[in-house]
């Protein structure tokens, strides 16, 4: 049955370790912004200071904490479930090279102020043609594997892996467009309104197959496989992926409510985010009850934990933007921190938890290990990891809404109750809080990087030989 | 919004592509079957393997395995 090739563990175990690293580093980037939002003094040098350093925050968190754990997962998801080795060892390892050469230019031109001012495409034309470049590689890789596969089905996972590398290749392509000046300035090919569209249907595409369709691949494979149990229904699973990938493209426009971009643009954008609303919530469901008959693990099993609980702020979160979307409640919540807190609610519970219980199941494994050095220590993770979350959403949701309602109040003769500085003022504490959260999840992060040093110390790498896959399977 | 008529046709053109995939995949028998790939993905043991040792079959991660 089996042959004397292994998997390509090797890519994984890189990526795997790297996505470590970058969440601290990302994490400690978002907790020193947040100080400075408390302190302003701690703007201390151009190159420290909040303009800068929150485009590298942004960038560090998404791309390459999220990034590396998504190359992580979906090449050992496509190997396992397509039962081959990856298609080109040499194109896993440029992805991986280019990729980590990607983040470190991101960090020292971000900072230096080479910007092209995208919200989450900030970097400049050279790196954009080098993300181009690993881009491609990687497509040709994951469906390279896909296309030498051992089984006629492809698993529902590689469907949404797949569809995110296609898409952010799309979405990439269209946003960063621009016209260089020089080997450090572009400019982009857009103008005024126009470009504000095409960056908001970038923005929030990525949103929904970067941060969304990619960690959708890593729950239809880890929530089954660390539960134990089949997804709850294979088939809700394949519609949720069609349904989602159907109607994402057009939710951008919410990000622009009430401004000059045309009103028929705004309502289409929030229509298409209400119907968000559906595949989202089939997919949490689908994933949450996939421990049905087996919820006696939660309690003692902290990767199902994070698993789990990542499920429970992705359900939050999709709830909380088509709400959000709504023109009215907009009205309210633009400009806030509002947003803020939704973001990281998305991002800190949605995402970094489904990546952090997905490294810790993959770890062990690609080291030839049972499981982790310490249960007690991801354990400890967990629950410093959530209170933190939970501080720094629910402060945001009352600042938010505070600064919304402030914004907005009026005299009975038409003035402004509140000047803009009093609104700033009343967020001191609320910024303290979040700051306060940061923390604990960043202190999270240094559990789990000391967790997996101890796991891997002294240990050999390991490369699991290719299974055949079972009979019925092959038929 | 001279974009629109980039996006939209791009969206268009983008659904049918989708349209067109889902087609194909259902003709070709991707979804024939919507129990069975869930327990397959569960029957692939991906724990590292177990080692043959003197005095029998032994996990290489036991050591870890106490705490």
């Amino acid at each position: 049955m089996s042959t004397q090739s292994t998997y390509n563990y090797k890519v994984v175990r890189q990526f795997s370790v790297m996505t470590v690293i970058w969440g601290i580093v990302g994490m400690l980037v978002g907790v020193i912004i947040a100080a400075q939002l408390v302190w302003p003094q701690l703007n201390v040098m151009e190159w420290l200071s909040y303009g800068r350093l929150r485009p590298l925050h942004t960038n560090a968190v998404i791309f390459a904490f999220g990034g590396c754990a998504l190359f992580a997962t979906s090449y050992y998801v496509v190997q396992r479930t397509c039962h081959v080795r990856l298609f080109s060892d040499a194109l896993a390892a440029f992805t991986f090279w280019g990729w980590q050469l990607i983040i470190v230019l991101a960090a020292v031109t971000l900072p230096l102020g080479f910007t092209s001012g995208k919200e989450y495409a900030e970097l400049e034309w050279p790196i954009d043609i080098l993300i181009t470049l690993v881009w491609v590689a990687y497509a040709i890789n994951f469906f390279g594997t896909i296309a030498k596969r051992k089984t006629p089905h492809i698993y529902v996972a590689n469907w949404f892996f797949g569809a995110f590398i296609l898409t952010v290749a799309l979405l990439h392509l269209v946003n960063s467009a621009e016209i260089p000046v020089s080997l450090t300035k572009s400019y982009s090919a857009y103008a005024g309104v126009q470009d504000a569209m095409v960056q908001w249907w970038y923005g929030h595409n990525a949103v929904g197959f970067f941060l969304t369709a990619g960690f959708l691949g890593m729950m239809y494979y880890f929530v089954p496989k660390q539960a134990e149990r089949p997804v709850y229904s294979y088939r809700l699973s394949v519609v949720h992926f069609w349904a989602l990938i159907f109607t994402y493209m057009w939710a951008g426009p919410h990000h622009l409510h009430y401004t000059a971009l045309p009103d028929w643009t705004q309502s289409v954008g929030m229509l298409f985010s209400l119907i968000l609303l559906a595949p989202s919530w089939g997919g949490m469901i689908n994933g949450i009850m996939t421990l049905s008959g087996a919820w006696h693990k939660l309690r003692t099993d902290p990767i199902l934990k994070f698993l789990i609980t990542s499920l429970s702020f992705y359900g939050m979160s999709t709830f909380e933007g088509p709400m959000m979307s709504i023109k009215t409640v907009n009205a309210l919540s633009h400009y806030t921190d509002w947003t803020v807190g939704h973001v990281h609610s998305g991002a800190l519970g949605w995402v970094a938890m489904i990546s952090i219980g997905s490294i810790y199941y993959l770890i062990p494994r690609l080291f030839g290990q049972k499981e982790m050095y310490s249960i007690k220590l991801i354990t400890m993770h967990f629950w410093i990891a959530t209170i933190g979350v939970v501080l720094y959403i629910a402060a945001m949701w009352i600042s938010g809404v505070m600064q919304g309602l402030m914004w907005r109040a009026t005299n009975p003769d038409g003035t402004l109750t509140y000047s803009f500085v009093e609104s700033v003022k009343a967020t001191y504490p609320f910024y303290s809080i979040r700051l306060l959260g940061g923390i604990m999840f960043l202190v999270g992060m240094l559990l789990m990087l000391y967790n997996v040093l101890k796991t891997i110390a002294g240990k050999k790498a390991y490369d699991a030989p290719v299974l055949a896959p079972m009979a019925a399977q092959a038929a | 919004m001279e974009i629109m008529y980039l996006l939209v046709p791009l969206s268009v053109v983008l659904v049918f592509v989708i349209g067109v995939v889902f087609w194909m995949s259902v003709r070709g028998g991707q979804f024939d079957d919507l129990e069975g790939p869930a327990y397959r993905v569960l029957m692939d043991d991906d724990r590292p393997a177990r080692e043959p040792t003197p005095d029998g079959l032994k996990d290489p991660g036991e050591e870890s395995s106490q705490r």
